[in-house]
């Protein structure tokens, strides 16, 4: 017999970040902790940057994971503290990241496509709230890289 | 400047209802990121080019979510059963406890980044001091807000330099932003009674702590934007007690007319 709290760890682990699918919520680090409470589940998660767009349709993906999973009453809390940080994102993660075409956080960024290093800065801004625009200095290719924060 | 040069900017002697000063002391912040997120989403789609449309809007982004972080913990905090969304839509200019300078319209591009340059300076000490606060959830918010307000910096400093040292119309341009924002960047630095009350309960800093350091940062970008500090001692106050220019309460009205006029609409 599978415990209620394995069943929604199990289920959670096919609820991807919206906007970087290649991604698990749990390979991001929002996934911050699921514990049983006496009707339930209880899942912590907390936002990466402060203006993920990403963070409503997480909840709802996790709702929509766990409905089927037989484990309850499900509250959502969203912490603050301590701060999400790149850091926190697994080395499976940034592998999967650079396999996707993003550039994954780090100090000194490679284009994903030829693994130059030294790419030209186009903007610190990219297409979200994670993102800068880069390109490479060897292949030319424009990419994204996820901001170290 | 002498004590006499200042000038407040609303009336004086008028009694404030006076909330729990730790909700008003997040709740300052809060409204200061909302009028900012609603300032740079002015500029969608008006951008001097694709990628900068793009970056005010990201940075619109992280202000916006600063302040739906701050408003959350506020309206916790208020234990009153009004949300965040409650206290961004349903509350008038006068509850609004932002400063003026970022209240103040967008301007030209140069008057957006002069504005900018202010606001993030200030934002970058701020947040590093409330990295500290004895409030986890406000420290929380701060360690992550800070690591965002550099880049916030990084971007208006870079602007403002290359303008400053442009062309001799954006020159002119980034002079005049700078000179007609000054009067309002004093008021960050102002301690009223929720900030003396949050320093004492180590909720943040005494704003007065963080302005030799906000003046070195925007006077060395100013140097080097061949731009000059400007020396009118004239100064104007109020946004921390809602007391403001008569343009948030525009820039109100177009936050706020769709959850007012339809009370309760989803998407
Ligand atoms: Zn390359």
């Amino acid at each position: 017999m599978v415990s209620r709290l394995e069943r929604a760890r199990q289920a959670l682990t096919s609820v991807v970040d919206p906007e970087i699918p290649a991604l698990s919520i749990e390979d991001m680090g929002i996934l911050r902790a699921t514990t049983e409470t006496a009707t339930g589940v209880k899942v912590t998660i907390t936002p990466t940057y402060s203006g993920c767009p990403a963070m409503g349709q997480i909840e709802s993906d996790i709702r929509s994971a766990l409905a089927t999973a037989d484990v309850g009453e499900v509250e959502i809390e969203t912490v603050y503290s301590p701060a999400w940080t790149t850091d926190w994102m697994n080395e499976e993660a940034r592998r999967k990241l650079e396999a996707s075409g993003i550039a994954p956080p780090t100090s000194n960024p490679r284009c994903p496509r030829c693994l130059a290093t030294e790419p030209r800065t186009v903007s610190e801004f990219g297409s979200t709230a994670c993102k800068a625009l880069l390109v490479c200095s060897a292949c030319g290719e424009p990419f994204h890289y996820f901001k170290e924060i | 400047m002498t004590e006499s040069a200042i000038f407040s900017g609303g009336p004086q002697g008028m009694p404030i209802p006076t909330p729990d000063p730790h909700f008003a002391y997040v709740l300052r912040h809060a409204d200061d990121n909302l009028v900012a997120a609603q300032r740079y989403g002015e500029w969608i789609s008006y951008g001097p080019e694709l990628e900068e449309d793009i970056a005010l809007g990201n940075i619109g982004l992280d202000h916006l979510g600063q302040a739906r972080s701050l408003l959350a913990h506020a309206a916790s905090l208020e234990g009153r059963g009004r949300t965040e969304n409650d206290l961004a839509m349903m509350r008038d200019e006068r509850d609004f406890t932002n400063l003026l300078l970022i209240e103040q319209p967008n301007g030209d591009f140069a008057h957006t980044m002069a504005r900018a340059l202010f606001f993030d300076a200030y934002q970058v000490g701020l947040w590093q001091a409330l990295s500290d606060s004895t409030d986890a959830t406000l420290a929380g918010i701060a360690a992550k807000a800070l690591k965002e307000a550099r880049y916030h910096l990084r971007h208006s400093s870079g602007w403002l330099v290359r303008l400053g040292d442009g062309t001799e119309e954006s020159h002119e341009r980034s002079q005049r932003a700078v000179d007609a924002l000054w009067p309002y960047t004093s008021e960050p630095f102002q301690p009223d009674a929720v900030d003396l009350a949050a320093a004492e309960a180590g909720l943040g800093p005494d704003p007065s702590s963080l302005e030799s350091e906000w003046r070195s940062r925007v006077s060395a970008v100013l140097g080097e934007a061949t731009l000059d500090v400007p020396t009118d001692p004239y100064r104007r106050h109020g946004g921390r007690s809602g007391f403001h220019s008569e343009h948030l309460g525009h820039l109100l009205t177009e936050l706020q007319w769709v959850a007012r006029r339809y009370p309760g609409l989803k998407w």
